[in-house]
């Protein structure tokens, strides 16, 4: 589910894997993305999209039952530039689910060359269903 | 519209991402506010509905970049350097805004903070706290 949500599927992003807390994720490279003009670079937003997604769909395969997910915070560091013309892979891993969040780390590269775009850590708040007394 | 206002509309005009999201520019006595109308491409959970986390940092992160630019009058875009994103609330089916300040120029890296907001800017849905690097 989380692998297709209408602004990933939008940028043209898609989810290849979620499975166990891991997950990856690829993004071809397209004009519309661009962020600088003059020199193609593809906007930080993507990239912060693409991690975003990621890291919510190893959340979601860590769990052992679907629940609604939320981003809490996530922080990136842009290593370098993506490459003009190039695809974007990302990977992710859920690192620890506790009863209210989850803690996942993940990174983008470049397809070709496999040079680190991005890192990130990120926590999820998970909505269990309420313990209803009567 | 003011020289400001404008300066940054025209920066964002030229920014490919920027024109596809539907990025506008508005501004009041405070200064110049980022505007993302709301479109259905922005939803990243259909079921509440919410727009999606990406979303909230593109717009987060183009506030503070163009705040940079036009403060500084800056020939070059900076170069993202790190963005730590607080997601403070969900982002509604509504039309979205950014403001971002300068909280330190220093020589090569400015440390700069955004808030993102809908209906009403004392209740923000978002805020960024990040670092760019001056290109020279």
């Amino acid at each position: 589910m989380v692998g297709v949500t209408p602004w990933f599927a939008a940028i043209g992003g898609e989810v290849v894997m979620a499975r166990d807390g891991q997950a990856k994720a690829r993004i071809s490279w397209r004009e519309d993305l661009i962020g600088d003009p003059k020199t193609g670079v593809i906007h930080g937003g993507v990239i912060t999209s693409l991690l975003d997604q990621l890291c919510g769909a190893a959340v979601m395969s860590a769990l052992n039952q679907p629940l609604p997910i939320a981003t809490l915070d996530l922080r990136i560091d842009y290593l370098k530039p993506a490459a003009k013309g190039m695809a974007i892979v990302g990977e992710a891993e859920c690192l620890k689910v506790t009863h209210e969040i989850a803690f996942v780390r993940g990174s983008a590269h470049n397809e070709a060359d496999q040079e680190v775009i991005a890192l990130c850590t990120a926590a999820f708040m998970l909505t269990r269903p309420e313990a209803r007394t009567a | 519209m003011n020289a400001a206002a404008l300066a940054q509309e025209e920066l964002l005009n030229s920014i490919p991402f920027c024109r596809w999201m539907g990025i506008r520019v508005l501004q009041d006595d405070d200064g110049v506010i980022l505007e993302l109308p709301f479109a259905q491409k922005l939803i990243g959970n259909p079921l509440l509905p919410a727009l999606h986390g990406g979303v909230i940092g593109a717009l987060l992160e183009t506030a503070a970049l163009a705040q940079v630019v036009h403060e500084l009058a800056c020939a070059e875009l900076p170069k993202p350097v790190d963005m730590a994103i607080d997601y403070l609330r969900s982002g509604r089916a509504l039309a979205s805004y950014a403001r971002a300040r300068i909280v330190k120029r220093g020589r090569r890296t400015v440390n700069v903070h955004a808030q993102m907001w809908q209906e009403d800017e004392a209740r923000p849905i978002a805020a960024l706290r990040g670092h760019v690097l001056l290109q020279r």
